[in-house]
Formats: C-alpha cells, structure tokens, sequence
C-alpha cells in the first residue's frame, strides 16, 4: 500500500523523469495504485500527427525513422486489407513485400488486425512504441538538502576566468541563459564553481550534459574531488549508477531523453559538438529536461553560426573568456601550401614541404599529433612516418592507443578528427594534412589548434595547416584565433585592476 | 529513401540501364549491402559451417557419434556467418525489438532458401519464445523469418522455459533439460526456422519432440551459423 511515507521512495527514484515500463522496478500493482493515485501518469509513447506520428520521448516525426511490428504475427497471420489506410499500405509493402500475398488472403476474413508502430530514432534507450507507454512522475518532488560550501577547490581563477564565473553565477541566481564563449583550454571546468556552489546552497538540481562519453567519465572523478559532499551521478550509455533524485547528474546528451522538468540548473559543455548540433533530438531532450523556470549554461570555444547570431541580435547573453588559465595566447596556426598534395599521397609519397617539417619538428623534444580528413588517410600516413600511431573511431585499440600517448610512450599520433576536442596533451606540436578537405570547417580547425600548448609548462606549440586549397573555413578559423588574442590582450592592458586582484 | 540499417540516404545511380525501369527501391545503402555476409556455400555439409576441405565438420561429428542424437537432424542450412556487423544488426534487431530490420535479409533468406530446400515439402515451424519474452519483445524473431519462407507455417511447440541460452557454455547448454513442450504432432517433414544456430542445441531439442511425435524428416533453417 502506498502511503505519505513511502511514495517519497518512489518519489525519489522516479521525480523529474519520463521512463519506460521496464525503467521502472516496481511491480504491476504498485504501478497500478500509482496511476490511480495520481502520482505517475501513463502517457502514449508514439501519437500520430496529421503527417504521420511523432514519438512522445524524442519527439522524431520522421517517417522513415518509425517502424511497425504486425500484431498478428504473434498468432496467424491475417491482415483484414480493408482496414488499413492507405499511408499504412504502402509502408507494408514497401518493407514487408511478402504480405502481399497474406493481403489478398485475409481480405475475406474477419479477425481484428493490428499492428504497432516503433520509434526508430531513440531504439538504442528502449523501445517507445504504441504499445509501450511513457510513464511520468506527477507526484510531490523530493526536497534536495541545501549544502552550504560544498565547493572544496582552493585554486586561484584569473581575472578573465572571474569575470565569467561571476556572470555564470548571476546567471544561475536570476534563471536566465548565458553562452561562456572560452577559448580552448581556458579552464570552463573550474569557473562553473562558484556558481555550483551558489545552486547546491540552495537545494537545487544541476545537471552538467555535453555530447561526448569521454567527457563525463573524465568530469565525473574530478567533480567528486571537488564537491566531495553532494552526491554526483555520471550518466552514459552502459552506465552501471542510477540516479536516484542526485543532486548532481553528469550525462551524455543522450541520457537527458529519460527526464522531464528535473533541474533548475542545465549546463552544456561543448554544446557545438557532434552529435548535439547535428540531431534535433538533443536539444529536444534538453530543453525538455529543465524546469521551466531553471537556468541554462551553455559552454563552448566554437559556437555555431546560429548561437553567434542569436548573441550578435543580444537574445543570447554572452561572456568571453578569450586567454587560456596560463595566459598566454592561443598557438596561431601557419598555412603551409603543398602542390599537388592529394596526388602525391596517391603515390604513396609524403609531400616535400611536409618531410621538411617533420625533420625540424622532431628535432624538438614535443610529441607530434597528425589530423587527417578520412580514415584512408590515416591508414596512409600511418604507414608513410616511421614510429607512428593511427587512431580513428573504430579503431580496436583507440582508448590504448590514446593513453599511450597521452603517458607520452608514442611520439607521433595519426588521428581523424575523433581527437579535435575533449582531449589535454601536454605538449604537442599538431599538423593537419589537407586542412583544406571538407570535414574540416571553421569549428574544428579552431578546437584542433586548441590541442597545442595547453600546459603552463610548455605554453607554445606549433601549430601547422598543410593544404591544397585554401578554404574559407582556415581563414576563419585562423581569423577568429588572433581575434580572441587580440582581445585577451586588449583586455590585458586596460583592465591592470583586474589582473592584480 | 534512407538506408535501413545505418539511415544515410541513398541518391539511386541512373544509368542507361534503369533510365526507363520502374525503379526498384533499395533498402539498404551500397556499404551495408556489402557488409552482409553470406555464407560461403561449400561449408559443412551438415550445417553449413565454414569449413575448409572437409565434408562435415567436427562438431556434427561429434552430435553423430552421441546415440541420443544420430540423425535427428538432417541438414542446417543458414543465409549469414556471425560477424561482429552481423552482431550489432542481431542487438537491435533482437534485443532492442527493432522487428523491421528483418526485411533487409528478406532478399538473401529467399535466395538461399530457393537455392537449397525449395524442392523440400513440409511445413514450417519456427522455434518458439516464451510467453513472457515474447511480450516483451512484441514479435518472435524465428516467426519472423519463417514469414518470410513460401511454405504453410505451423506452431508446434510451445517453450516451457525460459531463454538464457545466450549466456550459458557449451557444456551447461547439453546439461539443462529439454525447453520445449509439443502442441500439435505433424507427420511430414519439419523446417525448423530460427535466427541463430550456434551448438544446434536448440535445434536439436525441438527436433527431439517433434521427431518422436512423428515428423518424417528434420531439417532446419537459421539466418545465422556462427
């Protein structure tokens, strides 16, 4: 029997999310007493549209990306032509050729049909279908204890990471949404704190999302380390925790599908990555996992053309912080021009002015990061530099391999761009081989310059551009570089107050 | 149109050829298509195992040398060897409840099918799920497969218990008991159908019963030989 006292343990397990049957581990009867009480709602997982149907969890409304399972499949096989309609028809016969001839069967025949529609689109969290509902919590929420001074970091911020840190915690207090525009390795991490701090003081639920599993699993460590009084959830695909009403969720973008009006605090690192940028999923699932009345922080060194418009049109307030923790400026790339680059490589041959380069470079005691466009490519280049190392998505040993250079046992790195963001090298110098190639735009030559010199104790790196053709994405990218150290050092000189504080 | 398995879309290729065909659509992009990886057909002549120069393999000689299971089945025909590709389409076919992924096999489950037991009368019958994982999942992938096949389709058996074959060993899987209970004798040759044939167990089993209820002949029919 369900109770004041008990629902609080339902409560806390279920508060702020959108969960599928097998989600939930109570039983058929304590999620039938739920639903009469009130306190869970049972919302159709798949509803149709005028065009087709829209899933409740993803909100997809592609049609290609929606599935049906015949009903009658269970038992015989008999599909009543007459009662399907028309849209209904031809997607059976498109996928399921072989009914045709169980069409013409059943047409005589009176048995009720059905058949139930899938979602495609967010298959891999569970599936949502017609048959499998949503369940949602309506139930009174969990009071979250207020923490004051959870903050356990006793680290210095500079004055530019300050200025953010205080605009972020404005931002928290008053609600509203704020885009931190940080270079590469400004250190975004340490200037969420005080404004964390502020959040847990105040018993609110902060969620930090970005796109990218490698970023959880790092952040998470970190973060304990540095609240080591909240209690914190890292949330990924295969994940073995389970958030139970944390006060402190870290998630893939992915996991916030699971939640509905759960936090007052959304902060997106990385919100200009693959795949948050590309899928409207995400940004679906992460508007829908806020509260209405929450704040929004978004974090990024990139932003795409649309947030920068958003903030250029002031509906997006921003703050920039345009040096890296250690101040110095950002490594700005040289284009280098090879002659007939694809050519050369087609001949199994590295190009002259890179072999040059590589002799000056490994001349130096940095290790060396080659980005390549494809995957072909790094198979190639692989095999043209003695003592290299590939890595690309698929790669098997990729984390190995990653690791190894990181512990600097691996002096030359080929990579796609899966090693553009998210990743700290001490001290690399990096190379891109055909810049110029199309999977490099603006954003990505920016984060892969942003590899170089991010330690304090080697601050410079080189950075170098080899191509073909010269696109705009390098040009803006190398524009956009000097721009943030033209103005770190504006910033520098006028503001002496500042940097003495 | 969007490739089935991987959703890129697929930009059809007009040439002189198909200019003025009715166009055929394609399920799957020209990459997957590559990938799916058809049987080599001089395997084991038992089982269809990949095997090289040998009439029947090792593991069907040793189902032969067991009394309990001589010549139970008479021939294991499968379309696809299990590769990890193959590994990832059975995840979200099976275990994610995908069900219409089933029609990008459609084409070579018939082919093969054509190619090798379309002389065979008989009657069909898929290996059955429990009543609990088939409401889960929403379809029975073996029934799935079978709908596929120009022959009647009978449910015979019923599964007793449940499935955790997946997870077991060889040896744990020849210890536990029999899962399969019969519903309904058939005196004809069997095809059994099912999506995976890994010891042939399962096979066996459901061979057993339906076998001693009088089914003339057993061969059976599996997407899958790994």
């Amino acid at each position: 029997m369900i109770n004041d006292q008990t629902i609080m343990n339902y409560a806390r397990f279920c508060s702020g999310k959108l969960l599928l049957r097998q989600e939930l581990p109570f039983s058929n009867e304590e999620i039938d007493d739920l639903i009469r009480k009130h306190y869970l709602a049972e919302i159709p997982g798949i509803i149709e549209t005028w065009s087709g149907y829209r899933c409740n969890r993803c909100g997809n409304e592609k049609n290609h990306l929606f599935g049906i399972i015949p009903r009658a499949c269970a038992s015989d096989p008999v599909l009543p032509h007459h009662l399907l309609s028309s849209s209904e028809k031809s997607t059976l016969r498109k996928y399921f050729p072989f009914y045709q001839r169980k069409l013409q069967i059943s047409n005589s025949s009176s048995q009720p049909y059905r058949h139930d529609i899938y979602c495609r689109k967010c298959i891999e969290m569970g599936r949502v279908s017609t048959f499998e509902p949503l369940y949602r919590w309506d139930g009174p929420s969990v009071n979250l204890p207020t923490i004051q001074h959870a903050c356990r970091w006793r680290g210095k911020l500079t004055p530019f990471q300050k200025q953010a840190a205080n605009r972020i915690r404005t931002a928290i207090q008053q609600q509203t949404e704020l885009l931190v525009w940080a270079v590469c390795g400004a250190g975004k991490t340490e200037m969420l704190y005080p404004g964390l701090n502020w959040a847990f003081s105040r018993g609110f639920r902060v969620c930090l999302a970005t796109p990218r599993t490698d970023v959880v699993t790092e952040l998470y460590p970190r973060l304990q380390q540095t609240f080591p009084s909240i209690e914190i959830v890292p949330l990924y695909g295969g994940t073995p925790h389970k958030d139970e009403n944390a006060q402190l969720v870290i998630a893939t973008t992915h996991q916030l599908l699971r939640y509905n009006h759960a936090f007052d605090v959304m902060v997106i690192d990385e919100i200009d990555a693959f795949p948050f940028h590309a899928d409207p999923m995400l940004p679906h699932a992460a508007g829908r996992a806020r509260k209405p009345d929450s704040a929004s922080i978004y974090l990024t060194a990139t932003p795409r053309p649309k947030m920068k418009w958003k903030f250029r049109v002031n509906l997006l307030p921003a703050v920039f912080v345009p040096a890296r923790y250690h101040g110095h400026p950002l490594p700005v790339p040289q284009f280098v021009s090879v002659l007939r680059l694809r050519s050369c490589l087609k001949k199994q041959r590295l190009p002259e002015p890179v072999q040059i380069w590589l002799r000056k470079q490994q001349a130096s005691k940095r290790q060396l990061l080659i980005f390549v466009p494809t995957v072909e490519d790094a198979h190639l280049i692989h095999s043209l530099i003695p003592d290299s190392k590939k890595v690309f998505a698929r790669s098997p040993e990729r984390k190995e391999v990653i690791e190894q250079f990181r512990l600097q046992k691996i002096q030359i790195l080929v990579t796609t761009t899966i090693l553009e963001r998210g990743v700290t090298f001490p001290s690399v110098d990096v190379a891109v081989i055909d810049a110029g190639h199309n999977v490099f735009d603006e954003a990505a030559l920016v984060q892969i310059s942003g590899r170089a010199g991010r330690s304090a104790d080697d601050p410079f790196g080189e950075v170098v551009f080899f191509y073909q053709n010269k696109t705009s994405a390098m040009v803006q990218a190398r524009r956009s570089i000097q721009k943030m150290n033209q103005r770190a050092k504006h910033t520098h000189d006028y503001c002496p107050t500042e940097q003495e504080e | 149109m969007h490739c089935l398995w991987c959703h890129e879309e697929i930009i059809p290729e007009v040439t002189w050829t198909n200019l003025f065909r009715i166009h055929q659509e394609q399920l799957l992009c020209s990459t997957c298509e590559e990938q799916l990886p058809l049987i080599p057909s001089n395997g084991c002549k038992r089982c269809s195992r990949p095997v090289e120069q040998k009439e029947v393999c090792e593991d069907c000689k040793r189902w032969e040398s067991s009394p309990e299971w001589r010549g139970l089945l008479t021939r294991n025909i499968s379309v696809y060897i299990y590769t990890p590709f193959m590994k990832d389409i059975m995840a979200r076919w099976k275990y994610r409840g995908d069900y219409i992924l089933i029609s990008m096999f459609q084409h070579h489950i018939r082919q093969v099918f054509s190619r090798t037991l379309s002389q065979q009368e008989g009657v069909l019958v898929p290996v059955p799920l429990s009543e609990e994982r088939l409401r889960e999942r929403g379809f029975n992938q073996a029934q799935a497969i079978a709908e596929l096949l120009p022959l009647p389709i009978e449910h015979a058996l019923i599964r007793i218990q449940s499935e955790k074959q997946a997870k077991k060993s060889r040896s744990e899987r020849l210890q536990s008991s029999n899962p399969f209970r019969l519903v309904k004798p058939i005196e004809q040759p069997v095809i059994l159908v099912d999506d995976l044939y890994t010891t042939g167990m399962t096979i066996r089993w459901a061979a057993q019963i339906l076998k001693g209820a009088g089914a003339t002949e057993i061969y059976s029919f599996t997407l899958i030989r790994s």
